[in-house]
């Protein structure tokens, strides 16, 4: 992975430092609450209901176990223990001091990491298919790609107050594991008729209170206008995106109101001028930073492997972690694997300080000391020889870890919602809690289903693009719940439709339930959920639950 | 590292504090006292004069304005300007709130597409957290808010040593850094 030179460190070091002095003139008392937000903000640390809440970046969801293990150790010193993986492949903190913080990043900035553009109206974290550099289906890594955008976007001088905050999502997959079509800006890097690598962009896209799916702005752009090109969208965003009502301040709406065809057009001509001074880094500086990504060191494995195929079939348990938690890998004899942090009953992404201690050694041991961070609050270890698989099973299973549900009902994507955070409507854990309880029974047989939940219409959970998706809303001071089903977020991108009225808490667990009796009687073979949803349309859903 | 420090391209680039104790300027050439003429007041001739886009033509047309200035608002589309700039000695982009970031790209139209060289100053909600990317992108002049002082100032200026992008000031990449280094 990518490893901070020295200019990278005085740039980390040089922010940390202005972040002490800010808090030291807060805590004195110089600057208030109010002049203090945006600097704290720029820095990730948000006030939420109970205390400070601070979000750690993780480039492009990717970690080492040495960092992993410095975010275990934040957890214990600073925080009560544990900590919560987002949506975004970032981290949070719940119980962050305000005193306390500077020595955090301090801590941070010393494995290379840190909180800059983790909250702000600028260009956030940059996020990338979690099995990047492990999987055959990708053209070339993106990793590369997503650190140049990283240093390009830290501190960019024009970007840093745009209309809104802004999300870059890339990947080189076909199949998309990063929901690039709900980013302000998609990225697919993918070969063409003529055999060229560039990037497919898409623009506009995102959930919040008007989910639109990105659009095709431009079909094919060779890599060598990577960023020159980004800049012009840039541009013509922070200079004509709406700043006159904060809900309609995303590219998407700017995009929306203009016409695609008008925004291309602006784009175009933006383009045209800043390609006449514009310097793209040299392709040395790509080349530099792809040394980084290079593969690991794989071994030489024949396969069949023999001791793994024959715990599989001897130990049904494990077949079962394997059938849904393990992945193809470019590299014969090794595999992908998804740790799932959704065990039935438990907060879907948090996970304790002991387990990301032990998940850092278990990827010191099996996984070149490789950990990713998915957009579904999961983490993988990318590169686990076959023949390690069932010794790894074990030891997750003596952490709690081994729950082989990765892309069924209970692995449900949720945000913090009302027990945290200070924009919520509505709860969100319980809510994903009782429903992982109330399905686990039955997820193997259901198949392939995802669950999204948002306690509030910013749309954390992503429920516009939940096979099922849940919203909590505020109803006369009760939390109500509201049902959409048929979104997606993979490469067949579609946003999900209100079923009818909302329920209450129980309520809407009763009626998830309800729709999934409902699809086990209707589906066809090994139909997916979304797939019969497709075919069926609402009416027997809505049968079901309201009839 | 054999070069720990960032070369700047302009030689010229100087430092001067004024003698206003809340202005900042980075320009070695003369500093004029400009006027600025409100929109409801009676356009006046003088040595230093700034007005509004809106009557910026018709500040043109007089000769006995020596330097022009024009103030340009968030949202005001600074290529109009084009034109004109070997007319203009000063071009004031508004901050009205901080995190109002328009005229950040106004600045580096100005410096990177339109080749202008003249002043350009930041008014306004003017901070000390913005100062460095308002530099960054080819500010040369700066009206501080009374909240800031000028230990804050330079601190906040002088903070980062390198920067990860070209924009409108003489700095260098770090990618380009790192190909000497």
């Amino acid at each position: 992975m990518y490893k901070y030179d020295d200019f990278d460190h005085a740039i980390v070091n040089a922010r940390v430092d202005e972040f002490r002095d800010q808090v030291a003139r807060r805590v004195a008392g110089e600057l208030s609450e109010d002049a203090f937000k945006p600097l704290r903000l720029m820095n990730g640390l948000y006030l939420q209901l109970h205390a400070y809440m601070l979000r750690v970046a993780i480039p492009y969801g990717t970690l080492s176990a040495d960092q992993l293990r410095m975010l275990a150790h934040i957890a214990r010193s600073y925080d009560k223990n544990y900590a919560h993986f987002t949506t975004r492949q970032n981290i949070q903190y719940n119980w962050i001091k305000l005193a306390e913080a500077p020595d955090l990043l301090a801590d941070l900035a010393r494995v290379e990491m840190q909180a800059i553009q983790t909250s702000g109206n600028c260009i956030r974290n940059i996020t990338t298919d979690q099995f990047a550099g492990a999987t055959a289906e990708e053209v070339a890594d993106p990793r590369p790609y997503a650190e140049l955008l990283r240093q390009y976007s830290t501190f960019h001088p024009e970007f840093s107050f745009l209309p809104r905050k802004f999300k870059i999502a890339l990947t080189a997959a076909p199949h998309d594991r990063a929901a690039i079509k709900l980013h302000d800006i998609g990225l697919e890097l993918y070969k063409n008729a003529t055999g060229d690598i560039g990037w497919r962009v898409f623009v506009g896209g995102g959930m919040g209170r008007t989910p639109i799916i990105g659009k095709v702005l431009r079909e094919f752009l060779p890599q060598a206008y990577f960023l020159g090109y980004i800049e012009a969208i840039m541009r013509v965003y922070n200079r004509y995106g709406r700043r006159d009502n904060i809900y309609k301040a995303r590219i998407k709406i700017l995009v929306h109101e203009l016409g695609l065809e008008e925004f291309h057009r602006q784009v175009d001509a933006e383009w045209a001028d800043i390609q006449k001074t514009f310097a793209e880094p040299p392709a040395v500086e790509l080349e530099r930073i792809s040394a980084f990504f290079v593969n690991p060191t794989f071994e030489t494995i024949a396969t069949p492997v023999a001791i793994y195929d024959d715990a599989r079939k001897t130990n049904p348990a494990f077949d079962h972690w394997v059938e849904r938690n393990v992945c193809a890998h470019k590299q014969q004899g090794y595999s992908i694997v998804t740790i799932s942090l959704k065990a039935v009953g438990e907060i879907p992404g948090d996970a304790s300080a002991d387990q990301m201690d032990t998940i850092a050694a278990l990827a010191d041991q099996y996984s070149f000391s490789d950990v990713r961070v998915t957009h579904e609050q999961n983490l993988v270890l990318p590169h686990v020889r076959q023949i390690d698989l069932f010794a790894l099973w074990e030891k997750l299973k003596d952490i709690g870890l081994a729950s082989d549900n990765v892309g069924l009902a209970s692995d449900i994507i949720a945000c913090p919602g009302m027990d945290y955070c200070s924009l919520a409507n509505a709860r969100s854990i319980p809510i994903a809690q009782d429903i992982a309880k109330r399905l686990a029974p039955i997820e193997r047989s259901t198949g392939e289903l995802k669950i999204k939940i948002s306690g509030c219409i910013n749309a954390c959970g992503h429920h516009h693009a939940g096979h099922i998706g849940i919203l909590g809303v505020d109803k006369k001071g009760e939390e109500n719940y509201q049902l959409s089903l048929g979104g997606s977020a993979a490469e067949d991108t579609t946003l999900s439709t209100i079923l009818g009225p909302g329920f209450d808490a129980d309520g809407v667990v009763n009626a998830v339930e309800k729709i999934v009796a409902c699809f086990n009687t209707i589906k066809r073979d090994n139909e997916r959920f979304l797939d019969t949803y497709r075919r069926v349309g609402t009416a027997p859903f809505k049968e079901a639950v309201y009839g | 590292m054999a070069n720990p420090s960032i070369e700047r391209r302009g030689a010229e680039e100087k430092l001067h504090l004024a003698n206003n104790s809340y202005h900042l300027r980075f320009r070695s050439d003369a500093k004029l006292g400009w006027a600025y003429v409100p929109d409801d007041a009676q356009m006046t001739g003088g040595d230093a004069i700034t007005v509004s886009l809106s009557r910026f033509q018709e500040a043109l047309t007089r000769n006995d304005i020596t330097h022009l200035g024009v103030r340009i608002l968030p949202g005001e589309d600074v290529r109009l300007l084009q034109p004109y700039l070997a007319r203009i000695s000063l071009v004031e982009l508004a901050f009205p709130t901080f995190r109002d970031g328009r005229n950040y790209s106004s600045a580096r139209i100005l410096r990177e597409q339109l080749s202008y060289t003249g002043e350009i100053r930041a008014i306004g909600q003017v901070l000390a957290d913005q100062l460095f990317f308002m530099v960054r992108c080819g500010i040369d002049a700066l009206d501080l808010d009374p909240s800031v002082t000028h230990a804050a100032a330079d601190a906040a200026l002088s903070r980062f040593k390198y920067v990860y992008q070209a924009a409108g000031d003489a700095r260098r990449p770090v990618w380009d850094a790192r190909l000497s280094s």
